[in-house]
Order: structure tokens, then sequence, then C-alpha cells
């Protein structure tokens, strides 16, 4: 059953709660809501732009009073459809609510409301020394609360971690209209840990409408270095060898030869165009401490027969790096109708054989697959050009895409780093987990969802026949799908 | 105690062999909570075997409470009801370690010390350091949630616990999580059972993020006398470039139980240091510029084994529990601006009454402050008593999480050990109940009598 035509009571009830000027329902104003980042869409009934919590409130309470699927959305650059109305309804834009409420610098904490733009916080208190460390590519655009419920990563969660270790507490609506705190300003709440649990629930539990994060020390000294190869295997092996030498680097990041020329034409990052590999590696910390990695990196660059190893001069040259990877989904974006970006993870170490493998997997279906990876964590973001106007081509992408995963789970790994499961992976979800694992994460759920009203049909695959892929049965046996 | 218990020694030997079974009254109280101990205490050597006992006891509506090394017992509150321990020290085996992926996954009965001396192996440890830190399993340290010295650079445990295996209520064996560092499929269901003191199920494997064991270390105490000045070097540190493991603020007290040279009259600051020679230099000097600001007493400096073993000030609770017999051990999280107000709250509390106290307080703003009455009588509960509500007032004033996670088994009741009422209760009775719909994990060893 999907909710798209508005009904009029709702629309009336709506915009008494939020004013007029707070409902979008006219099905031109709808087009744009009915996409994300992903390959996925759905159109919504409405959207609603709260300004405050009690706005909220009151369209969790009219969403639960007339029937109507809910869904959260921030800046709509999810990437598995998170954010995408799949069963229609309203969807909550937090546009609006996008302040910083209070920055802490001595105690390294601010509190913000969802739709604040994940860079808008780190440009905010960059002149006190800190900023926010997760930091999606997307991040001039995502929003805090985005963030917050995909937990969400980025170039740089290598050494600092992913969202969820960056968020203390969060202020949430529930489906039923309650708004509740979990966690605390101080570390350490008493209880068990709902803001982990919160966090990544893919706006599954509740809508959050505030949020406590840390902010982190900007480093005294960085350095950004660019190794190029003319072998895959040898920047995949200088990746292994980096961490087998007890260094972190603050991000670790890989691009194919591939890759590289889309992006240069697009960028101008100075990427050699005949490479078959670079590597972005960036240490960061006490000047002392960052200039002897950034020594030990080029080292092992060398031993692993890198061509060349430059060093960013200054901020500029940084900048313009960084510019060059964060901008490579869309420098890729221009070369073909539509691309389908993979975010599978594997042990790091079987990231030689897992480019090996990407590639065969291209070939077998013809398509060119182009590579930029989050190398350091070992999460992979293949990118499949193709024609999704074709409904074979179609298909064979997304065939060609679940044996990347396949592989990837077969080595060890997992089907998402950080882009969720949403309403793209969720028949994917068995491959990973078995009955009784998605049982109880279903039970969980409707602890807070119970009516499943909220981002309806995420997250958990759904009952019989949803899926047109066929999956290998659950593992049932302790271990036997991670050991 | 049910009907069934009679069965429970009958039942646990077929499940896990005779061998397995321990009924001995006397060998019963190592089990014991609160005074309470259970009909039997079983060692299961598998999952599997595990999965029985838990059905078993669905059956039997028996109360059940899993237990490593038992060094944490003591923490949360008794069970309501406890019928059967499942010990699971049997199960101890590391059950992958990939030192190229830097992940390690492990049964909970393995000790700490030997997780860290196989990581060793390959020059990376676990971030873990904790109290009974010679014995402390794996899977009690994760359900106990204690934390580690550490923290003030890699976090804590959920920070790096990758994925759990647990036996779930109705006896599944159940995951979240995974293997690999990053990794956002499915609900982080593990993180709750961090600090979860068994409450929500039995953990059969846990998978860890391990870490480069740095190639030096250095570590530096300062002293001051008085508190504020101790504070004002945290926050200098704080606010620098530098990058401490470890940033401990000790007290006097404090510092004698942990043995500290020249702690005695002083408040002294622990700060631990990894890098290079050349970094370690810099990180000193800069201390040491900066504890002469702060009017330090005296400064030293030692080279020091990277502290995968011991982190300097992680075994005060053993010490302070071992030093007064009726030792109360607060747990004040704070922010780190608020750390001198709740210490000097917390000792006015405790100086009012007449107790003396020690405390320890992590820079990131967690303090443990101990109570430590000689006696562990009705007066000493009185005046404990008396203090508590006044520490716990004040924290509440200074948006402090208390809680007493240590004290006098018999005090548990009188004592408002979870702290203040939270508003989140209603979603963990109900979190509990998804879990545990037979009640028979743990029955009451939790907050909110869950």
């Amino acid at each position: 059953m999907a909710f798209t035509a508005i009904d009029s009571r709702l629309l009336h009830d709506l915009q008494n709660v939020l004013g007029r000027d707070a409902v979008l329902y006219r099905p031109e104003d709808l087009l744009l809501y009915e996409y994300d980042g992903s390959v996925e869409t759905g159109r919504p009934t409405c959207v609603a732009f709260p300004r405050t919590a009690e706005h909220v409130v009151g369209i969790v309470r009219l969403a639960k009073r007339h029937g109507v699927p809910l869904v959260g959305r921030g800046a709509g650059t999810g990437l598995s459809g998170g954010a995408i109305a799949r069963r229609g309804g309203i969807v909550t834009s937090f546009a609006r609510m996008n302040r910083i409420l209070e920055v802490d610098a001595a105690n390294q904490r601010a509190r913000v409301q969802p739709g604040l733009v994940n860079a808008d916080l780190s440009l905010a208190v960059a002149h006190l020394g800190l900023h926010f460390a997760p930091d999606p590519s997307s991040q001039k655009a995502c929003t805090i609360g985005g963030n917050v419920s995909e937990n969400s990563g980025g170039p740089h969660t290598l050494a600092y971690g992913v969202t969820t270790n960056h968020v203390l507490a969060l202020e949430v609506v529930l489906p039923d209209g309650e708004l509740i705190h979990l966690g605390a300003a101080a570390l350490d709440a008493a209880g068990y840990d709902l803001t982990g649990l919160f966090v990544g629930s893919e706006g599954t539990f509740g809508l959050v409408t505030e949020i406590t994060v840390k902010l982190t020390r900007l480093p005294e000294a960085t350095k950004t270095l660019l190794a190029v190869y003319d072998s895959v295997d040898d920047a995949t092996e200088t990746v292994v060898e980096i961490t087998a030498r007890g260094i972190t680097p603050a991000a670790c990041e890989m691009m194919d030869g591939w890759t590289i020329r889309a992006v240069e034409e697009y960028v101008h990052a100075g990427f050699p165009l005949d490479c078959a590999a670079v590597l972005l590696i960036e240490v960061d910390g006490l000047a002392e401490a960052a200039e002897y990695e950034a020594a030990e990196v080029a080292d092992v660059c060398s031993r692993h027969r890198s061509r060349e190893v430059r060093v960013a001069r200054d901020a500029r040259e940084r900048d313009l790096l960084w510019k060059g990877r964060k901008n490579a989904f869309g420098a890729v974006g221009r070369l073909s109708p539509t691309y389908y970006t993979q975010d599978g993870v594997i042990p790091r170490t079987k990231l030689p054989a897992t480019l090996r493998r990407v590639n065969e997997i291209g070939h077998k279906y013809g398509f060119a697959i182009g590579n930029i990876f989050h190398a350091g964590d070992g999460n992979l973001h293949p990118i499949i050009l193709f024609d999704a106007r074709d409904k074979r081509e179609f298909a064979n992408a997304v065939a060609a895409s679940d044996e990347i995963i396949q592989f990837c789970i077969d080595v060890g790994g997992s089907i998402t780093g950080e882009h969720g499961v949403g309403m793209e992976k969720d028949r994917l979800m068995p491959l990973l987990f078995g009955e009784a694992d998605l049982d109880l994460m279903r039970r969980v759920r409707d602890v807070f969802n119970p009516d499943g009203l909220l981002n309806p049909a995420k997250v958990l695959p759904g009952g019989k026949g949803c899926g047109e892929i066929h999956v290998r049965p659950p593992a049932t046996a302790v271990g036997s799908a991670t050991a | 105690m049910s009907s069934a218990s009679a069965t429970i020694p009958a039942r646990a030997a077929e499940i896990a062999g005779a061998r397995n079974v321990i009924v001995d009254a006397a060998a019963l109280e190592a089990y014991a909570i609160g005074g309470k101990s259970p009909a039997a205490a079983i060692r299961p050597e598998s999952p599997e075997q595990i999965a029985e006992i838990v059905k078993f006891a669905i059956g039997g509506k028996l109360a059940l409470v899993a237990c490593g090394a038992r060094t944490k017992l003591d923490m949360g509150a008794a069970p309501r009801q406890y019928d059967l321990a499942i010990d699971v020290t049997r199960l101890d085996r590391v059950l992958a370690y990939d030192p190229g992926d830097m992940t390690l996954s492990v049964e909970p009965g393995i000790p700490l010390h030997r997780i860290q001396s196989t990581l060793a192996e390959h020059r990376q440890f676990l971030p873990l350091v904790v109290p009974f830190m010679d014995r402390a399993t794996a899977g009690g340290t994760i359900a106990a949630g204690v934390d580690s010295p550490l923290r003030q650079f890699y976090g804590t445990a959920r920070d790096y616990v990758l994925g759990v295996e647990f036996l779930a209520g109705e006896g599944a064996l159940t995951k979240s999580g995974g293997r690999v560092v990053k990794n956002v499929s499915g609900y982080d269901l593990h993180k709750l059972m961090i600090g979860a003191l068994g409450t929500l199920g039995v953990m059969t494997r846990i998978n860890f993020r391990t870490f480069p064991l740095p190639s030096g270390a250095r570590t530096v105490t300062a002293t001051f006398d008085s508190v504020a000045r101790a504070v004002e070097f945290r926050h200098a540190t704080a606010g620098s470039p530098l990058r401490p493991l470890a940033l401990e603020i000790v007290s006097p007290r404090a510092g004698s139980l942990l043995g500290i040279p020249n702690a005695d009259d002083a408040w002294s600051v622990i700060a631990s240091f990894a890098g290079t020679a050349r970094a370690l230099e810099r990180s000193v000097g800069d201390l040491r510029t900066m504890a002469e600001q702060s009017g330090r007493a005296s400064f030293a400096s030692d080279d020091s084994h990277m502290p995968a073993m011991d982190a300097g000030t992680s075994e005060f609770v053993p010490a302070a529990l071992a030093s007064a017999a009726g030792a109360t051990i607060f747990k004040l999280s704070v922010l780190p601006t608020q750390l001198h107000a709740m210490l000097d709250a917390a000792a006015k509390a405790a100086d009012a009454t007449g107790t003396s106290w020690a405390a320890v307080a992590r820079g990131v703003g967690v303090i443990y402050f101990a109570l430590l009455p000689a006696e562990r009588d009705q007066n000493a509960l009185a005046r404990v008593g008396r203090a508590a509500g006044e520490l716990l007032a004040q924290g509440a004033a200074l948006d402090a999480n208390a809680t007493i996670p240590w004290c006098p088994a018999e005090w548990k009741a009188t004592l408002p050990i979870w702290g203040p009422e939270r508003s989140d209760l209603g979603p963990m009775r109900a979190l509990k109940r998804v879990f545990d719909p037979h009640g028979v994990f743990a029955p009451g060893r939790f907050l909110g009598g869950i």
C-alpha cells in the first residue's frame, strides 16, 4: 500500500500545526523529494518543514492519527534510499531546523539541530581550533541529522571514528509522539547505551530533533601524500604494509586509474593520467609525529614500487588533492546516464584479491567499474556505470553489484560500511544475518516503532516474495558467517 | 527459588558433563552475589551448551547469571532470583586474529592478559586496561562496562567492539555487528550488551578492533598542592596539541593507595604518551612548561612500557575496595570544566560526615570517588548514606551522571546505587523484555530493577 495523493484533512491539519508555508503537496513540488543520492525513488504524499521539536511532535501525532507513513529527511544525499518515502506518506524535512544551539569549546561539545549541514559545524568552530570529525564526501550538503541516522563515515574516520563515536546525546521524537532524551553531554550515562543503538538506525526508531556531539581538536600538523602506482596490487599492498608498521593514518584513500582520469578531466587536481592507481594518505598530530609518519609512509610507498610520492606543500595543494577525491563521484557521474556506487567492506588484507575480483566481475558483465576506496578500513566504493533506461543493463548492474557484495561477505566483510541498508540492501540482509538476528532486530525496532509507520520497508527485509534476487539460506551456526 | 531448582544439578550435568558442574556449597560461595548463592554453577564448553542451559532456564523459570573471573560481580544490584551461574571460563579461545586486518575475535572467558600477550606478538594491543587486570576476562569486562585510563585517547569498548554473538532470551544464537572496522549493516545491538551486566543475554563471541602498540611511551607524573592546580594542569594539557593516551588526576589518598611517589599530601596528574623519541621529548617538554605554569610541586617523567597491562591508575578500584571494609565507590561523570567543582563537592560531602575518601578522575570527566569508612556497620552506612545524598544532590546540580558501582552488598538496597531516575527507563525496560522475554538473564541486576 502506498500513500501518494494527499487527503485534504491531513493537509489542513498539517498546515494548522506548521503554518501554510511549511507543507509541500503539489506533484511538481514533490518531484525533488522522490530522490536521494541512490538510484531509488519513491513519491511522498507531502513534505513538511518543522521549525521546532514541538512541530515534529505535531507531525508525528498527525501521521499516527491519519495512519500515514512518516520519513525523516536531511539533505537527501544518502546513498541507500534512507530518506525516500518508499510507501508514500509525509516526508519530514529538517531543512529549517539547521541551527547550532550551543558550542562549548572548553568541553569540546556542541548541541545542534538535525538539519545543520555537516561542514557548517566544522566551519563554525574552526576558529576555536576544533572540528566535527566525521567527514562524508557529501559534507558540504549532508546534514548531521542524516549522519546520525546513517552512522555516516568519511575518509578521516580511519583514525577518528565514524559518527557514532562522536555522538553523546540525542533528543528524539518517537512515533507515538513522545519526546525523549537519550545519553548525556557528560560521558557514560547510566543504563543501556540507547544513544549507540539509535545512531545508525536509519530513521526507523524515531525522529532526531537535537544532537549533542563531541568536537575534536584540529591537529597541530597535517601531511598529505599522493603516491602514484603503475600497478593496483602495489597500491593495495602498500595499504596493508602501512598498518603493519603501526601507523594509523588519519586517512588512506585509493582511486584506480580509470577513476583518476575521469576526476582529473573534471577537477584538475594534478593527478597523473597514465597511472594504474593513486593513494591519498594523510597523517596528522604533533608536528614531530606527523613528520615521522609521513617519512615512514613515503618509505613504504617506495618499497612497494610507487613511481612517485608527492607531499602537498601547503593547504592549497592539500585542498586540491582532497577536492579531487571528494568530487570523484560527481566526476564519474558525467560519464554515464546512471552510476551505481557500492559500499562493501572487506578485511583490509583482502584488498588486492577483492580488486582483482571486482575487475573480473566488470569484465563478465561488460561494465566499466571505477574504484574509489577508503582503503585504510577496507571500505570499497566500486562505481558501476550503466544506462538505467535499458532494463537488461539495469538488471545486469544489480547482478554485478550483488556479486561484489557476495565476495565481500565471503572474505569476512559486510554489505555496507557507511551508506546504510535503507531500501537498497534490505533484501541482502539475510546474506549476513540469520533469522534469529533479524527477528531480534525487528523486535527492537518494534519497541520504538510498533506500528511501522516510521520509515517503513527499510533496513530489514520484508515478508515473502519481496526479493527478486535469490539469496542463499541464512547461516545458523554461530560464527559460520563471520569466521 | 523455583520448584525446578531441585533438578538443576542433574540437568546441568546432562548438558555440560558432571565435571563441569559445581554443587558444593562452599565452592558455590565464590559465585555468590550479595550473599545469594546459586543452586549450581555450570562451566559450558560450547555456545550450544549455553543454548541448552537457556532453554532449560526458560522451561524451569530459572534465573541465570553469566560470569567470567567473577571480579566484578559486586557491581550493580544482586539478582532478584539466582538459580544457576554460567561460568564461561572454559570458553577461552581466540577464535580469529588477523594482525593485518587488526581484528580479533575471542570467546568471552579469555583473560584480558592473555589477549594482550597474544596481540603483543604482533606489536598490537587492546586499550582495555581495567580493574583486576590480572584476572579479568573479556566477557566480564564488556558486561561490566568498566573503562580504562586509556579512554582519553582510545575511547571505550563501544568504540572498538565491532560485533558480539550472544544467546538471547529464547535460547537462539544471535549476532550483531561484524568483524570489520567499518560496518553499518543492521542495528548496533551489540552496543547494548556493553555494561548491561548480563541482563540482555550471554555473550559467546566478542569481536574487537586492535591497535598498534606504539614504539615508545613515556609517563609523566606532576604533583600539585591543590586540586585546583591539578585540574588547571589537566585543562592546559587537554587544550594543547598534545595527544595523551591517559590523563588522570589522583587525590592524595588515592596516590598513596596506588604507591605513587611524592603523592602523600599532593594531588598528582599522571599523563601517558606514546610515539617516537622526538615526539615524546616534545610532549614531556611541553608538559613540564605547563606544569610549571600551573604551579607544580614536583615533576617526573619515566620511560614506561606501553601501558598494555598497567595504566597506572587502572587498579584504583581494587586498591580502594581492599583498603576499607565499608569502601563505597561512586562513578561521577561530568563535563571536564566541572571536574573541580564535582571533586570539591564530593570531598566536602565526605568530610562533613567524617569519612575518609580517595579519588581518581579521568581527564575526560569521569571521577571514581571512594568513601572509605573502616567499618562496615550501621553507623558507617548512615554516614555513607548522608554523604551519598549530598553528593548526588551536588552531582545533579552539575548535570553529572552519578552511580555507585561498588559498595558493601548489604548497603545496596539503601544507597541510591543507580543515581537519579532517568527519563529513558521506559525504552530500557521494553528492550529488556525483547531480549529476555522470560526473564532468565540476571533479573534485577540492572538499573530500574531490570
